[in-house]
């Protein structure tokens, strides 16, 4: 691997932001948008009754750190996107470009934009909703560890598949995180789901993140289960990981030979 | 010319179900030679050059470069090739230089902002180089396309009609870029081009191909005459209308 070619690709889409800034509306707008909305419904949940629960606790730390998967994920894709729409594929890989290469330039720009985004919204939940994502302390780091390895692994698989099936499989693409949140005990405990569900929840890293947060933030007390919990998100986000590479390499040498990458574009599929 | 060979097909072969584009072609380019690849629309020429590029995956036969298998050592083969195709547009939302820039990287080009700034200066875009590409003219943009093929001072150049669509004045400068530069640097070039003045004005060598074979090879200024023709334009419309009548023996 080396690192220029990484860097070339990283500071491609790094020019495109520069040259046209209402490209991070797409990175922070949707963030922005999704943040505030969900501490106003927070708020206006918390005034309910005699609650002692934490609705803006609960939610807005999921949504944050959820909307950092998502980012991860579709700033993988929408680079992959630009390169279809640019008709630049013939280019890159013409070049010494390995595809390794290639795809760590587009983790290194997805990693990027998603913590920038994550510190720009834990800024505003922090000053408009008093908000602190920080105190969940130190898990704080092997979680999104374990989301972003995932969010990269769903970028891998959307680009795969859309160089499988052509640009228009993006819609594909722009739904899985929604799709996905359903089983990830994003918003509610994996337990509140049906036993089949439940099943599918168990093969998803990010339910083993939002479940431990969960547990951590209603009793800190709970140590027991934590480490190997997180320990089992991570190892099934590695293989995810592992397994979105081999798709997406089986799909390039698929495209080597039909003849795919010269001809990449929209009106080709 | 040193006479070292560049790149060399043996048996290419490239087949999409029952239809063979390319039927086992075999020719050698040498260094400082501009070869031209002729032939009608869908004779294969652009499913060749991917096929050297390392973008397609012959079926049969083999690539090699440098005397390296294309297959096996694409990634270093390709830091000594470039190319510059009609169908491969430089990425129009970065300016001339990030385009530089960026190809530079990739191409692991040493010194590259002294690099660019020469490029910028030989191929008159210095105008330009803060100008984004998707703005810039045909003749502005084939400069461009033409500076990037070059950056990594490659010792295999692939043209893919790097003139089409480009006024005679300007495809007079452009040719006389690219002829400059292999008169300086002793490039192996593989040419394709419907234009046939261009092609006997710059190619040492040309091979005719048809239907995905070698039809005819030999040089531009006699081989029309040699098979009876007034010049490469009478030769490519008969090769285009009536191959069979042509076949070498």
């Amino acid at each position: 691997m080396i690192f220029s070619r990484v860097y070339a690709v990283f500071l491609r889409q790094l020019y495109l932001i520069r040259n046209n800034p209402t490209r991070l509306a797409s990175i922070f707008l949707w963030l922005l948008v999704n943040i505030i909305m969900w501490g106003f419904i927070s708020k206006y949940l918390g005034t309910f009754g005699k609650s002692t629960f934490g609705f803006v606790t609960v939610i807005l730390g999921a949504i944050i750190l959820w909307e950092f998967v998502t980012r991860i994920q579709q700033g993988m894709m929408t680079s992959f996107l630009e390169d279809i729409w640019t008709q630049n594929f013939i280019n890159f890989f013409a070049s010494p470009l390995k595809i390794a290469e290639y795809l760590s330039g587009l983790v290194l720009n997805s990693i990027t934009t998603g913590l920038l985004g994550f510190f720009i919204v834990a800024i505003i939940a922090g000053a408009a909703f008093g908000y602190d994502i920080f105190k969940i302390g130190l898990l704080l780091i092997p979680a999104m560890a374990i989301l972003f390895i995932f969010g990269i692994s769903m970028g891998i698989v959307v680009s795969g598949l859309i160089f499988r099936l052509g640009p228009t499989a993006e819609w594909l693409g722009w739904p899985i995180p929604l799709v996905l949140s359903i089983f990830s005990g994003v918003f509610y405990p994996v337990s509140t789901l049906p036993f089949a569900l439940r099943i599918i929840a168990r093969m998803i890293p990010a339910s083993y993140v939002f479940e431990t947060i969960r547990t951590v933030l209603s009793n800190p007390s709970i140590t027991v289960g934590i480490a190997s919990d997180l320990l089992i998100g991570a190892i099934l986000a590695l293989i995810y990981l592992g397994g979105a590479y081999i798709l997406f390499i089986s799909v390039y040498k698929r495209n080597l030979k039909n003849g795919a990458i010269a001809q990449f574009s929209a009106e080709s599929f | 010319m040193n006479n070292e060979v560049i790149l060399k097909t043996v048996g290419l072969t490239k087949q999409y179900g029952t239809i063979k584009a390319v039927d086992h072609i075999s020719f050698a380019v040498q260094s400082g030679q501009i070869v031209g690849l002729l032939g009608p629309n869908g004779a294969g020429k652009s499913t060749t050059i991917n096929m050297i590029l390392g973008i397609l995956q012959p079926t049969d036969g083999t690539v090699e470069i440098f005397g390296k298998n294309m297959v096996a050592h694409r990634s270093l083969i390709s830091r000594g090739i470039n190319f510059a195709a009609v169908y491969a547009h430089m990425p129009p939302n970065l300016t001339v230089r990030q385009n530089l820039r960026v190809f530079g990287l990739l191409y692991g080009v040493k010194k590259l902002n002294y690099r660019i700034a020469e490029l910028l200066d030989e191929f008159d875009l210095e105008k330009f180089a803060s100008s984004k590409a998707g703005i810039l003219s045909s003749g502005e943009l084939s400069r461009l396309s033409l500076a990037k093929a070059v950056i990594n001072r490659p010792r295999l150049l692939l043209l893919d009609e790097p003139t089409a669509s480009l006024d005679p004045s300007i495809s007079l400068q452009i040719r006389e870029k690219i002829k400059e530069y292999v008169d300086k640097t002793q490039t192996a070039v593989l040419w394709t081009s419907h234009n046939m003045r261009e092609i006997e004005a710059v190619c040492d060598h040309v091979l005719f191909l048809s239907h995905g074979h070698i039809l005819l090879s030999g040089d531009p200024r006699s081989l029309p005459s040699d098979h009876g023709k007034r010049d490469l334009e009478e030769l490519f419309i008969a090769v285009a209308r009536e191959p069979l009548s042509l076949k070498e023996t």
